[in-house]
């Protein structure tokens, strides 16, 4: 890495008022040609483009931004990484990711803050604890570390929640994954991006794909609000806007898209040391390194891409939150904000190459896929670099919603949806 | 957060209406004749489009019927509302 980060820059930079360090990354215009092409520069995007130079030997590639860097979902999300799902295919998906998670800090040589505080799941009628008890087996029998707790042991474990068998929705127990936790999502889109440009990545921002060119059945290269740019391998990691993107090839995808909102409070001091998710009332809540609860709330109900949300939809999260934890009651809510999430209809990913050659496609995350960034880029570059799925993303193809070989992930693995 | 016009019941508030999703998919009329590939398209494929948009909406705590509607879903301003089995307004493409 040509401008390591360590103890002795720090103390370098700081002899001259912190004003030499070198920038981040690059801020190239776009060459004619690129071998690869990657759509947004999101987490997921980045890290595409860091794993197709690191493990592929790409390297005359570009990320195309329409806006800034993480400035879409990458840094919307309430940042929860975990891999407590039911399916195999999941459990393999996003443990991979966790695995990438736990020494990306060392391997991007940039903090991105990944602070495994456990991932707490509430129970709160006999069905939920039948589902969460199945899928804490399922969790241990793929090698993914759960455990089950009792309405006891949850108290013990987050003494703040209000446990009382008096409540509308009483705590029956909960399931717990301790390699779970928080990252930072700006720093995950920051040191991906100085990483990938590092290895020579073109990462263009300002620049809208306005559309596709195609040669029969396959890819020639991109129309860009900064002119046209030839390549014949196109990544589209563009989350809400994958819909928009797939129409300018004449493909259309089993997508929705809707926005998400988050919001946090005023910073306060160190009150939950850990993240409580609860899907039947549909509130989870973490503390951010600053103090503030992060508070995550629902998707609207109809497609839009206002990156806004529904009042009602607060409302009902913070009723949830306001029963769960009455502490927070007179608690004042800082900033509030939507991000479009892409929601595929079994409620998993499209990690797939198309029937169009050279265009690949990530997306379907919906709510959940700032957990599974690492992991993500890693086997969307695999898929572009070798034209063909890692064993990993195999089942999360396209051509699942012709198969009918769905993986449903709704509602049975602790998806907040 | 919007308002919507609903033909039966006038202006009311969103959180009162569900939504159906994209309008106009027509239910396929012999479906033993289906081929895997059209089925994937009758039920997942969607336009998904951002601007103008035919959708279903459902007064679900309301009069709980179906009505139509023409929503920009870039700004959400709806455009125009219809009933079920009117035809859909030409001016907006």
């Amino acid at each position: 890495m040509k401008n390591k980060y360590s103890v002795f820059s720090l103390i370098k930079n700081a002899l001259s008022q912190h004003e030499n360090w070198q920038q981040a990354w690059g801020n190239p215009e776009p060459k004619k040609e690129y071998e690869a092409i990657i759509v947004g520069g999101g987490g997921h995007g980045l890290a595409t483009a860091y794993y197709l130079a690191k493990k592929h030997n790409l390297k005359n590639i570009a990320v195309l931004e329409k806006g800034w860097i993480g400035g879409g979902n990458t840094g919307r999300n309430t940042t929860i990484i975990r891999s407590n799902y039911l399916w195999d295919a999941s459990a393999g998906l996003y443990d991979h990711a966790l695995k990438l998670w736990e020494n990306l800090s060392q391997e991007l040589n940039y903090n991105v803050m990944f602070s495994q505080r456990g991932v707490m799941n509430l129970a709160h009628n006999l069905q939920d604890v039948r589902d969460l008890k199945r899928r804490t087996h399922a969790n241990r029998l793929n090698g993914i570390d759960a455990v089950w707790l009792n309405t006891e042991e949850v108290k013990k474990f987050c003494p703040i929640i209000n446990t009382s068998p008096d409540i509308r929705y009483p705590v029956l127990g909960g399931t717990l994954q301790r390699r779970a936790g928080t990252a930072r999502h700006d720093a995950v889109a920051w040191g991906y991006a100085r990483g990938a440009s590092d290895m020579g990545v073109d990462i263009i921002q300002n620049c809208e794909v306005k559309g596709i060119k195609r040669n029969g059945d396959k890819v020639e290269g991109l129309e860009t609000t900064k002119g046209f740019i030839k390549t014949n391998k196109i990544g589209v990691v563009a989350a809400g806007h994958s819909s928009v993107i797939a129409n300018m090839a004449g493909l259309k995808l089993p997508l929705e898209s809707k926005p998400l909102q988050a919001l946090v409070s005023e910073p306060v001091k160190p009150i939950i040391d850990t993240v409580v998710m609860s899907n039947a009332v549909h509130a989870y809540v973490s503390q951010s390194d600053k103090g503030e609860l992060v508070i995550g709330a629902g998707t609207d109900s109809y497609v839009s891409y206002t990156q806004r949300g529904s009042h009602n939809i607060v409302e009902e999260t913070l009723k949830a939150i306001l029963e769960l934890y009455p502490i927070f009651s007179r608690m004042k809510m800082l900033r509030q904000w939507g991000g479009i999430v892409d929601i595929c209809p079994d409620a998993s990913p499209i990690i797939s190459k198309t029937n169009i050659k050279g265009l690949y496609f990530n997306c379907g995350w919906g709510t959940g896929g700032f957990k599974a960034t690492p992991g993500s880029g890693d086997l969307f570059a695999h898929t572009i670099a070798n034209d063909e799925p890692h064993k990993l993303n195999a089942a999360f193809n396209l051509n699942r919603f012709v198969s009918g070989d769905l993986v449903d992930e709704h509602g049975a693995a602790a998806v907040a949806h | 957060m919007f308002l919507i016009n609903c033909p039966f019941c006038g202006e009311r508030d969103q959180s009162e209406f569900s939504s159906g999703g994209e309008a106009h998919i027509v239910r396929p009329k012999q479906p033993t004749e289906l081929s895997d590939d059209e089925w994937a398209e009758y039920l997942f494929m969607r336009k998904n489009i951002k601007g103008i948009q035919f959708e279903r909406w459902n007064h679900v705590h309301g009069c709980r019927k179906w009505f139509n509607i023409v929503r920009d879903t870039s700004n959400d301003k709806i455009l125009s509302v219809y009933k079920m089995g009117e035809k859909p307004p030409v001016n907006y493409k």
